[in-house]
């Protein structure tokens, strides 16, 4: 490790141990050992009722003849400093959610609102500078790394490209953010191939803070690690986000990752936003049914719990996001379901504090949800997710 | 099958018949490539029986994969060197002629891969491909063959199959394709079961389908099953036994509870670090294993985990110098690390339990 003046050791012992000391340059870094602070910052990002379709085209004219909902109407809210994850089963519009934020995929409908201002159809030039604060962490190590450069070029790409002057030239800067991230500064000239799975996801993650974002998507920021490895990442982006005060979205389909790393948890299903809760109301009483199912078909590592636990088990798979179910989507694999759930779409409304569910019959709450439900799918036309969700987590 | 005579006939002469099923003795593994010898697989031994569920774990690149096709006499004998024995119900695989172990693959033992889309050939339907295994091993016509496969998709639980059975692969769901991969290995009624990651490329939802099935078919068969998986979750839920594998070699071998409930072998701690569970409270960290798995061409001397140890300074330099055999520590759990045994249990009950 070069010894730059100042250093500070990012606590334990595993990123320590990578070879992780802080430079000087992360002035935000709080007190490493002190508890993260309590979030109840200002609003950082504002989605509401964003949706995505893409077109599918037949014919020699191209013609529109149908269209994936790949996302329809997800509304949420993230504030500074804190971590929302978005889990969800593969096709569910997680993704696609993660990459209209960032505007790498244009929304068909909806807003994004980042810092106060709205984003949804920003010019890529007026963009450009908010790039800046916007960052995304790929999931794959492998194909989102150029093989032709080296990582001194990959990590100091975003210097170049938005022309930051760089106090002591972008080789030393570049130097101080591989450190920060657990590599070794002197690996500046290797290319990406020298280096394993979870040493290339470093690199990912140190082009991703090299700007000092205020926002990171972080999509499926470790599954293609082992679990040794996925730990030590995992660490990091923790570690990270107390030094400098960063604000994830992390998207993930392994629940016990997102349970670890997230302040609050959304659940998606087929493209809506099923339930937004904090993390322990959403693993401890989870109300929707879809969510419940999602909990029970985690396997559990203490086979002195194998028979004990109860179990739901869904049938079949996800429907096509070509056809979804009408009014609840979940209605076809649902147990609870009932004649409303094929006729009523449930609006996604607080049923106790900073815990939303949209379902007719949510389990764990004590509120008499299905009037409420009912009252407010009375009229259909109205505000569907939550126009007032966002505001509730405090 | 379990009680073949010692007599029953070593082909090879190599050694005993076992009495096990299945049983693996120091089977060697390697490749000759340019940058030197990659030892994928250095001296592993183990017995199952059938009816049993044998869970192997471990990172990627520690040989579980390498152990399943060796077991399969899937390696290119001019790429590959085999040396050991293996054993499957009295008959010795590594020195067979690749006709016998032909004939014995799809029949007596089967693989359920990772991968199924790339496991499937995309130009035949799923139908004709479970048809083809099923008549290389029976001589049957081909509409007894296709109402077999029929049988076989429905049991899997694919709805409608004598419409799916002429569909292509691409035409299925993931869950959908894993299931006809299902039913493709069991056509045959193996008895000896191999699944390679079958879960990994599935949703969770779908996952459980899948280990439940697997589960079901298991007590139907009475199959020997191997479970290859990184997946600590899946082989609590499945397996009888666990083996977890590091580089190449066997760090740990016990019985479910025991590998959970008492694991004695560092990596196994930190396997059970590493993953955020979420059968417990929340912790603050995860405790990953520092660095990274090694490279099987420059294994580290004496305890290949050792640069990852964190208790290797406990035993002088004997960690970095003598390579730990595996021993049975306590019955039934075996394992292989020079920290003394009293020490070890000392360690898991007071700091990393805890921890967990």
């Amino acid at each position: 490790m070069t010894s730059t003046g100042g250093n500070k050791t990012v606590s334990t012992s595993d990123t320590a141990a990578a070879g992780t000391t802080v430079p000087g340059a992360a002035e935000t870094s709080a007190d490493a050992a002190a508890p993260r602070p309590v979030r109840d910052g200002e609003m950082l990002l504002e989605v509401d009722n964003l949706g995505k379709h893409f077109p599918v085209t037949a014919g020699l004219l191209r013609r529109q003849v149908a269209a994936v909902k790949a996302v329809d109407g997800v509304s949420f809210s993230v504030r500074k400093g804190e971590t929302l994850g978005l889990v969800g089963e593969s096709g569910c519009g997680k993704s696609t959610t993660g990459r209209m934020i960032m505007r790498l995929l244009d929304p068909s409908f909806g807003k994004i609102t980042f810092e106060g201002e709205d984003i949804t159809r920003m010019s890529q030039g007026r963009l450009r500078p908010l790039r800046r604060d916007l960052q995304m962490i790929f999931q794959d190590p492998y194909s989102s790394l150029n093989p032709r450069k080296t990582v001194g070029a990959i990590v100091g790409a975003p210097f170049r490209l938005q022309n930051i002057a760089t106090e002591n030239g972008v080789k030393k800067a570049v130097q101080e953010i591989l450190e920060l991230v657990g590599l070794n500064p002197e690996h500046y000239n290797r290319y990406p191939h020298e280096f394993s799975g979870g040493q290339r996801q470093r690199i990912g993650i140190a082009r991703t803070l090299a700007l000092k974002p205020k926002l990171i998507v972080a999509d499926e920021p470790v599954s293609a690690l082992d679990v040794s490895v996925q730990a030590q990442v995992v660490n990091l982006l923790e570690d990270l986000q107390d030094e400098l005060d960063l604000t994830y979205v992390v998207i993930a389909h392994d629940l016990s990752v997102v349970r670890h790393i997230s302040d609050r948890v959304a659940v998606m299903y087929l493209g809506k936003i099923v339930e937004i809760a904090d993390r322990n109301d959403l693993y401890e009483r989870p109300m929707h049914p879809y969510t419940n199912a999602l909990l029970s078909a985690v396997p559990v590592p203490d086979p002195s719990e194998r028979g004990n636990r109860q179990r739901i088990r869904l049938q079949g798979d996800v429907p096509s996001p070509l056809d979804p179910p009408p009014a609840c989507r979940f209605h076809t694999r649902c147990w609870k379901a009932q004649d409303i759930c094929k006729q009523v779409e449930p609006p996604l409304i607080e049923l106790s504090h900073g815990h939303q569910a949209a379902c007719h019959f949510p389990e764990n709450t004590t509120v008499s949800a299905t009037d409420e439900v009912a009252k407010a799918a009375v009229a259909p036309g109205a505000a569907p997710a939550g126009e007032t969700d966002a505001e509730t987590g405090e | 099958m379990t009680d073949t005579t010692p007599a029953a006939g070593p082909a090879t002469g190599a050694g005993e018949a076992p009495t096990a099923f299945l049983e693996v003795r120091d089977l060697k593994i390697h490749f000759p490539t340019d940058d030197g010898l990659v030892k994928s697989v250095d001296g592993l031994s183990f017995q199952l029986e059938k009816g049993r569920t044998l869970g192997i774990v471990g990172e990627s690149g520690s040989g579980k994969s390498v152990t399943s096709l060796g077991v399969l006499g899937l390696h290119n004998r001019h790429n590959a060197n085999v040396s050991g024995e293996i054993w499957l119900d009295g008959q010795e695989l590594v020195g067979a002629s690749p006709g016998d172990v032909r004939r014995l693959r799809g029949r007596k033992m089967a693989m359920i891969f990772q991968d199924p889309l790339s496991s499937m050939h995309p130009f035949y339907t799923v139908g004709a491909q479970i048809i083809e295994a099923y008549r290389v091993h029976n001589d049957v016509s081909k509409q007894v063959a296709r109402k077999h496969a029929i049988d076989m998709l429905g049991r899997v639980g694919i709805p409608k199959p004598d419409k799916r059975v002429d569909d292509y692969p691409h035409q299925f769901s993931g869950g959908m394709r894993q299931r006809a991969m299902i039913a493709m290995a069991l056509s045959c009624d193996p008895e000896l079961l191999i699944a390679d990651e079958p879960t990994t490329a599935l949703d969770v939802t779908v996952q459980a389908q899948i280990l439940d099935l697997i589960r079901d078919l298991q007590e139907e068969f009475n199959s020997a099953v191997i479970m290859i998986t990184h997946d600590l979750g899946v082989v609590a839920e499945l397996s009888d036994d666990i083996l977890v594998m590091y580089a190449g070699r066997c760090a740990e071998y016990a019985s479910v509870e025991d590998a959970f409930h008492k694991p004695l072998h560092p990596y196994t701690w930190g396997l059970l670090g590493s993953m955020p569970r979420l059968d417990r409270e929340r912790t603050e960290r995860l405790m990953p294993i520092k660095g990274t798995p090694p490279s099987l061409i420059n294994v580290p001397q004496g305890c290949a985990f050792n640069p990852r140890c964190a208790y290797k300074d406990l035993n002088g330099d004997k960690s970095t110098t003598v390579r730990p055999e595996l021993v049975e520590a306590v019955p039934g759990h075996k394992v292989a690390c020079h920290l003394p045994l009293e020490k070890k249990q000392e360690i898991w009950e007071s700091e990393i339990r805890p921890k967990l």
